[in-house]
């Protein structure tokens, strides 16, 4: 086991499917010689040439298309989209065509493709360049989706993915991009809908992914030097979704929280919430509670956008809240 | 003639088969038996016939929201297309495509679409794969002139150019986008000159003469399997119907009775019959057991279909995602 970035681990994903399956290629704007606006595909344009790491136009309704059409015939696509907010351009695609050829060709048509796709706010990029947006994709049957926090499990969890014979969005905060973490050497994969405990503890479940699940361990670790002890959930997949190990949790801990970065009003919050109280609504002590992000775009100014996602001191008092 | 005896009757019988199963259904969704939307072919079968007979039973075929006449032209079965229409298990999506979304990956019918324009990149990304494995593959989109005006189409004829792709990209040019008349929302008469912008070659040929069509995409096709890159056809073309079943005199808002006269006059099929009877190619006889035979298919179809099962209800939740070992 070494410690590499987060973005180290997704290229290795990939580059060592890559290297297995000549089926598998890249594509997206400046991924090639470039190496991906946020340095996602560092490297490999040198390993595997232009045919198997392409840019395109900015063009993301026919990057995805494209995408569909290579998946379909017998290729393994790999595609990126810079940002989500940029996925809007691709909504036809995504949500009438890559979701749906399987179920409305009764079965007969195979979608092995992968939509990479960085996203994330505290970048102080604003309206049009820090949307969570994967409560709409949650919401659109045929799409499966990953929102890997550490370099272990976007390891494990692309390489799941690109062996898949379904459309699977690999959500990466850009701001993960840049953390270290133990990752083994050689070959591995992780379960897509398998979520991990990450830290046990027995007063209140909080449930999280991606950069707000880092949030919600410094925030544990705070409260257990109070003697308050958070049983940290990392749902690592958003479909399908882990409810299994969410219930139990509340089950033991009979109180519950769901961090988001999304904005709070149907965001994946809503959707685990009343899952827990669907299962285990004997079971809690107090209402579940969830911790979002205001429901107002992005705003730009630091000040701003502080207020605006969760920050560690509103989790916090969330959490005291329940007690 | 230079063509095949054979060929040219198979392009008649061709024609005349999507014609008979579109006023079948038309017939049959007025009685109130098919459920659903149903756009009809009808007039415009030689674009798709002229198109499909250049075409391997490899080569990739992405249609639209009017499909039937395509499927069939590439050679699909009625019987299972006509189950489909009826919502049966035996359909080519087990009932769950219906008409705008019929598909057989298998046959390199990559689907009909409900959605105007969108098969365009999934037709380019057939191509590309074609191109990335080695094979000698071509892929056809079919759109409309409303298609046309659609965003994607130019990204995915761009983006099929500057990967000098083995795709072939067909406008239906049937003067209206719905209601729309063409003219009143496309700044230039004819769709083909877009071609330009791309670096690729385009064509406009009369959509209502099966050999023209045949003639002109069957040097498309030959670029494409050359790797020359991709064309654009556009057919000028017209839709004897409305733009779907039950539309009934509403069509008269858009378009006039001696307009449709005019074009009814054209009749691909007609048209093509007198050439082939012209030519004693198609004497009265051999016309007519064409016709009986189709007629006899249709009917087969239709037995087959009805007495095909319905899917059970919880067959709605399989077939969303593959699955290991299926």
């Amino acid at each position: 086991m070494r410690d590499i970035t987060y973005g180290e681990a997704a290229i290795e994903a990939i580059g060592e499917e890559m290297e297995k399956d000549d089926r598998i290629f890249y594509m997206g704007e400046d991924v090639g010689r470039f190496g991906g606006c946020y340095g996602t595909t560092k490297g490999l344009w040198e390993r595997f040439g232009d045919d198997r790491v392409k840019d395109t136009p900015m063009s993301e309704a026919a990057i995805v298309g494209y995408a569909l059409g290579a998946a379909i015939t017998g290729m393994r696509p790999i595609v990126e989209i810079m940002f989500v907010d940029l996925l809007c351009l691709a909504m036809d695609q995504i949500v009438n065509q890559v979701a749906k050829i399987r179920y409305m060709s009764g079965g007969r048509a195979k979608v092995p493709l992968v939509i990479r796709v960085p996203f994330g706010g505290l970048r102080r990029a604003a309206g049009q360049h820090s949307q969570h947006l994967e409560a709409w994709f949650l919401h659109t049957p045929g799409l499966k989706i990953v929102v890997p926090s550490a370099p272990h499990d976007v390891k494990g969890l692309l390489k799941t993915a690109i062996r898949e014979n379904n459309p699977v969005m690999c959500l990466e905060h850009i701001l993960l991009h840049q953390i270290r973490g133990g990752v083994p050497e050689g070959d591995y994969t992780l379960p897509i809908g398998k979520a991990q405990i990450k830290r046990e503890g027995k007063d209140v479940t909080v449930v999280s992914y991606s950069l707000m699940l880092h949030r919600c361990l410094s925030v544990a670790e705070k409260l257990h030097k109070q003697g308050i002890e958070l049983e940290v959930i990392d749902l690592r997949s958003l479909y399908p979704l882990d409810m299994e190990t969410v219930v139990a949790s509340v089950k033991k801990t009979n109180r519950v929280a769901i961090v988001h970065q999304a904005c709070l009003t149907g965001g994946v919050g809503a959707e685990v919430g009343i899952r827990i109280t669907e299962a285990a609504f004997d079971y809690l002590d107090v209402p579940v509670k969830r911790i979002a992000a205001q429901d107002v775009p992005v705003p730009f100014s630091p000040v701003l956008e502080d207020f605006v996602v969760p920050t560690e001191e509103r989790i916090e008092e969330g959490i005291k809240g329940m007690l | 003639m230079k063509l095949d005896k054979q060929l040219l009757l198979d392009i008649y019988g061709r024609m005349l088969r999507i014609r008979k199963f579109e006023l079948k259904v038309e017939e049959l969704h007025l009685q109130g038996i098919l459920p659903g939307l149903k756009h009809l072919y009808i007039g415009e079968e030689a674009v798709a016939v002229g198109v499909t007979f250049n075409l391997r039973e490899d080569d990739y075929v992405g249609s639209t929201h009017r499909g039937h006449g395509h499927l069939i032209a590439k050679g699909g079965d009625v019987k299972i297309i006509m189950a489909e229409l009826y919502g049966k298990k035996t359909g080519y999506c087990k009932g769950k495509g219906g008409s705008m979304h019929i598909a057989d990956v298998n046959m390199g019918i990559l689907g009909a679409n409900g959605i105007v324009g969108a098969n365009i990149p999934i037709v380019g990304g057939a191509a590309l794969s074609a191109k990335l494995r080695g094979t000698d593959q071509v892929a056809v989109s079919f759109f409309g002139d409303g298609g046309a005006n659609e965003g994607i189409f130019h990204e995915g004829i761009n983006l099929a150019s500057v990967w000098k792709l083995p795709a072939i990209f067909i406008c239906e040019n049937n003067r209206y986008a719905i209601s729309t008349s063409q003219s009143k929302v496309t700044a230039i008469p004819n769709i083909a000159d877009r071609a330009k912008s791309y670096g690729i070659p385009g064509f406009t040929v009369d959509g209502m003469d099966v050999l023209a069509v045949y003639e002109i995409t069957g040097e498309a096709v030959a670029r494409a399997r050359e790797g020359k890159g991709p064309t654009l056809v556009e057919c000028k073309t017209y839709r004897f119907k409305g733009h779907y079943v039950g539309e009934g005199s509403r069509e008269l808002s858009y378009r006039s009775r001696e307009e449709l006269k005019k074009w009814q006059e054209k009749c691909p099929i007609e048209k093509f019959k007198q050439v082939l009877t012209k030519e004693g190619i198609l004497a009265e006889g051999l016309a007519e057991k064409i016709n009986r035979q189709i007629d006899r298919e249709l009917e087969e179809a239709i037995k087959f279909a009805e007495g095909s099962p319905y899917p059970s209800p919880e067959d709605a939740l399989e077939d969303l995602f593959f699955e290991e070992g299926t």
